[in-house]
């Protein structure tokens, strides 16, 4: 199958409108006949949901949660952007566009950026006339602050909580559609396959988390907002449940996963203490407004600091390395995250990491409580300090934090179109769980801004142009595709609960977790994900020999709730790893370790970037790479969609 | 270190429910509460056992899922965290600990220590929001609010739903919960139009789910993870009079 964008004709800032005015229309009487459901609650889903009730849908939304009130977009900690120019600081939707298909590293589909930026002020009114209590100066108007990647103040924040509060004011928009009879709500409910009819996304087929009962549920259309995968890695800033399962069911079903190899390393986190840990926290990016990032300049200190003989106020200022400041003087500690995070990776590297583990760097606060004085910085950072002293038992007023990068997001996804619909028709995707917009990194407090814009904006004009060519109400789940799922979902749970083996689930997980990180994280190479390639379907194997499910399927049973998911990390990570492979370039979060800038790259001679700096091969790899699934263990088949680039010039991301 | 734990096991909301006794070897003092309890689960996986279920997501304060009763007191007695946030370097070698759900006749149990809180969701549905359809709204500079109470209702709004207030209450009131909701609306210019639908709509509800009345014990304060403050039940009770003044004037 040939993969069609459907990128609207004409300029790029006319092409949505275009669009809307060139979308299909479904009369208000008609509207009531079709039935959506929407897996996920999150930002994406939560919107989606809350606002095709409000057009006359009947909607079905699902979560895994026991409200939808707890989807992991509630995490978010520091802002959303959009193109307000409320600090008239020169602001606009085409920057907004600019620096996000630059942060990308022009690796984003530039119609779907222009459109994202283009809805981001309509995204900051709603919320508002919603209730979400932004962050306000003296004259009663919104606040706004700085971000990495740009050099405007964009981002709008409410605390160290925005996400939250994005969250529960979509939460309360579904609430009312709910109480109104437009949606209606499962909550801890788990989504285990698609059921396709003629080739169209029809239905799903659900497990009760609570009776264990697997039921299905027929719609006109289905849209999965379930979020990210960046839990291959096991350790991630992920919720535990966060997971990979909806999008893979798709993708086995025939929806193509779109550059699975980009995925988002924070480099704001608290560093890994031990294996026991079961998840990291992320210290906000908005830290990086007021903190300053640095090791110290030579080994031995580091490594007087790791064994306790010297504390980091011990090191003069003239014995520090403030590195993102030395490299990328225009940007400093506000540098996007793929490169905060390689060079902190690079400084450990050299063996200058602070950490008892040596991976860890400071990120510190003494200039900022000189300049503006303590209580300035508590009123803008005091939670997220209350929430590292908790963590670490340090405490960051008087010392510097320490931080180390972690996954946080995937860019990676569902491929979809310029209306969000996947290679299936009929099955739409959402927020985190599509590829779109982001590119091969994305940049600080645009996930909140994609997820909203594609719930409330986007899919409520897009999806008509589906629906109003589908007769509404034609399929019922005693048809035998649903029957056929079903069983098929049952077999799989059996199976799982009679493996009868001898490890936890969670041994495998953060055995896995453990490969992709090393080959598949910060830093890849060919030899590398070959291995992980070979390795990964021998964990697969004795998962499925000798893990161990204890209980039953009938009732509360969260090992076999982990374990289904873990099953699917297990195949998922293969067509993770295909495509890193595959990608012979470096860009954005992906990093391969064999094309990088060296001090003999005419390109850094000439002084336009630094050895060690991320070698795009625009030539060869502007393209989407879209997996399709061949079964699990055979290697998925490529599909290209080259991407076009009008409006940005392609060139080496510089923010030296 | 070594613990010995305590906790409640019950199969289901049709089953009786037991203590049962755990022994808790060589815990990091690193470790989070919850990352105790997998390292126990871990062993009891292990040796053949069915382990301890427990609420968690986020894992980082946020999600309001994690919901365990430590030592008699809800996300235990440490101020201003949830379960999930706890850190054992707070717990002793040799510690014994008690660990229950949350307890409330609203919250019927789950399983183990999992219980259900969709009572909550359903006071939210009976009044908690404001009604504005998608597309509808003005520009946001359009309306100012002064910072001082945009801050009081960021400060209600930081609620996230835990249902500690209720598991702290000898009442299992839910007077914090929903107090702080609708102080969060109500504060702002947003949530004027509908104030007194809201508290009506929310207090009716919250007394048709079975929670019990507020009687300003202020428990629920002490153990609110967010730090809630009762004020607000003071000003919803004032909104509540008002509100049913001018429903029977009507």
């Amino acid at each position: 199958m040939s993969l069609d964008s459907k990128i609207p004709e004409g300029p790029i800032d006319q092409k949505w409108t275009k669009h809307k005015m060139d979308s299909k229309l479904i009369n208000p009487s008609n509207k009531r006949k079709f039935k959506v459901i929407v897996v996920g609650s999150g930002l994406a889903g939560g919107s989606a949901a809350a606002s095709l009730s409000e057009m006359g849908y009947q909607v079905k939304c699902f979560c895994y949660q026991d409200s939808p009130r707890r989807a992991h977009s509630i995490a978010a900690q520091g802002g959303i952007n959009a193109a307000k120019n409320y600090q008239n600081d020169g602001d606009s939707v085409y920057r907004l566009f600019y620096d996000t298909v630059k942060g990308g590293d022009f690796r984003s589909r530039e119609a779907n950026v222009h459109r994202l930026a283009e809805v981001s002020s309509n995204i900051i009114d709603q919320c508002t006339a919603q209730g979400v209590p932004f962050a306000r100066e003296y004259g009663g108007l919104l606040d706004n602050r700085s971000f990495g990647g740009a050099q405007v103040s964009r981002t709008f924040y409410a605390r160290g909580q925005t996400g939250q509060q994005l969250l529960i004011g979509c939460y309360q928009a579904l609430q009312k559609e709910i109480s109104k009879g437009g949606v209606e709500m499962h909550t801890r409910t788990e989504m285990m396959d698609v059921v396709l009819v003629d080739g169209h996304a029809k239905g799903i087929v659900v497990r009760d988390l609570v009776t264990g009962e697997i039921s299905s549920h027929a719609a006109d259309a289905v849209c999965l907002a379930t979020g990210g995968y960046g839990n291959v890695f096991y350790l991630s800033t992920n919720a535990m449940g966060c997971n990979v399962t909806a999008a893979f069911k798709a993708y086995k079903r025939g929806a193509y996963i779109a550059n699975p190899c980009y995925t988002q390393i924070h480099p704001t986190c608290i560093p890994v203490s031990g294996d026991y840990q079961s998840k990291l926290t992320l210290m906000s990016e908005s830290l990086r407004n007021d903190g300053r990032i640095w090791v110290p300049v030579s080994k031995e200190d580091a490594e007087a600091i790791r064994t306790g003989n010297k504390k980091p106020e011990d090191i003069a200022e003239e014995d520090r390395d403030y590195y993102l400041e030395r490299k990328y003087p225009s940007f400093g500690n506000l540098a996007p995250r793929d490169i905060s995070s390689r060079a902190a990776k690079e400084v450990c590297d050299e063996g200058r990491g602070v950490a008892p583990t040596g991976l860890g760097v400071y990120l510190d606060f003494k200039d900022a409580i000189g300049r503006l004085g303590e209580d300035v910085i508590r009123a803008r950072y005091g939670n997220l300090f209350q929430m590292y002293e908790k963590i670490s038992g340090d405490n960051p007023y008087q010392t510097p934090m320490q931080i180390f990068p972690a996954v946080h997001y995937t860019m990676g996804g569902l491929w979809v179109d310029y209306n969000l619909q996947t290679t299936i028709p009929g099955l739409h995707c959402l927020g985190e769980a599509n590829f779109s917009d982001h590119g091969a990194n994305r940049l600080g407090a645009s996930a909140l801004m994609q997820g909203l814009a594609d719930g409330y904006f986007v899919i409520p004009t897009t999806i008509a142009n589906y629906l109003a060519d589908q007769k509404p109400g034609s399929i019922n789940t005693d048809m035998d595709e649903f029957t056929q799922a079903e069983s098929t979902v049952k077999e799989r749970i059996e199976q799982l609960i009679n493996i009868n083996g001898s490890r936890t689930v969670d041994s495998f997980h953060k055995e896995l977790g453990l490969l992709v990180w090393e080959q598949c994280g910060m830093g890849r190479s060919k030899e590398g994900l070959e291995m992980a390639l070979k390795r990964i379907p021998e964990i697969r194997e004795e998962f499925w020999t000798n893990a161990r499910i204890p209980g039953d399927a009938n009732g509360v049973n969260t090992e076999l709730e982990k374990a289904g998911r873990v099953a699917d990390f297990l195949e998922f990570a293969e067509v993770m790893c295909t495509d890193a492979l595959n990608r012979e370039e470096s860009c954005g979060g992906h990093f391969r370790l064999e094309y990088q800038f060296t001090e003999d790259s005419d390109e850094v001679k000439e002084g336009k970037t630094q050895a060690g700096e991320a070698l795009r091969r625009d030539a060869e790899y502007a393209y989407v790479a879209a997996w399709e699934f061949n079964g699990v263990g055979t290697p998925p088949t490529l599909h290209k969609e080259e991407l076009e680039f009008e409006n940005v010039h392609l060139a080496i991301r510089s923010y030296a | 270190m070594n613990l010995t734990l305590k906790v409640w096991r019950q199969k289901s909301v049709h089953d009786d429910g037991l203590i049962e006794t755990y022994q808790a070897k060589d815990i990091p003092i690193e470790a989070s509460f919850l990352e105790m309890l997998d390292i126990v689960n871990q062993r009891i996986i292990i040796d053949g056992g069915e382990p301890i279920h427990f609420d968690y997501d986020c894992r980082e304060g946020i999600c309001g899922q994690c919901s365990l009763t430590i030592n008699g007191i809800p996300h235990s007695k440490e101020r201003g965290v949830t379960a999930c946030q706890l850190h054992m370097r707070k717990f002793k070698d040799g510690d014994t600990i008690w660990i229950e759900p949350f307890r409330a006749k609203a919250f019927p149990l789950q399983r183990d220590l999992m219980v259900d809180r969709s009572a909550f969701d359903r006071i939210i549905a009976a009044g908690g929001f404001i009604d504005v359809r998608t597309g509808s709204a003005q520009d946001a500079n359009n309306l100012p609010v002064a910072k001082t109470r945009a801050d009081s209702a960021m400060d209600a709004a930081a609620c996230i739903g835990c249902g500690a207030c209720v598991a702290a209450c000898k009442n299992a009131s839910a007077m914090l919960f929903v107090s702080a909701k609708a102080a969060h609306l109500n504060l702002l210019p947003q949530g004027a139009p509908e104030k007194d639908k809201r508290v009506l709509g929310m207090v009716r509800q919250m007394d048709a789910e079975g929670f019990g009345n507020c009687t300003n014990l202020y428990e629920c304060e002490a153990v609110c993870p967010k730090e809630i403050s009762t004020e607000n039940i003071a000003r919803l009770n004032r909104d509540y009079a008002v509100a049913l003044a001018k429903e029977a004037t009507v």
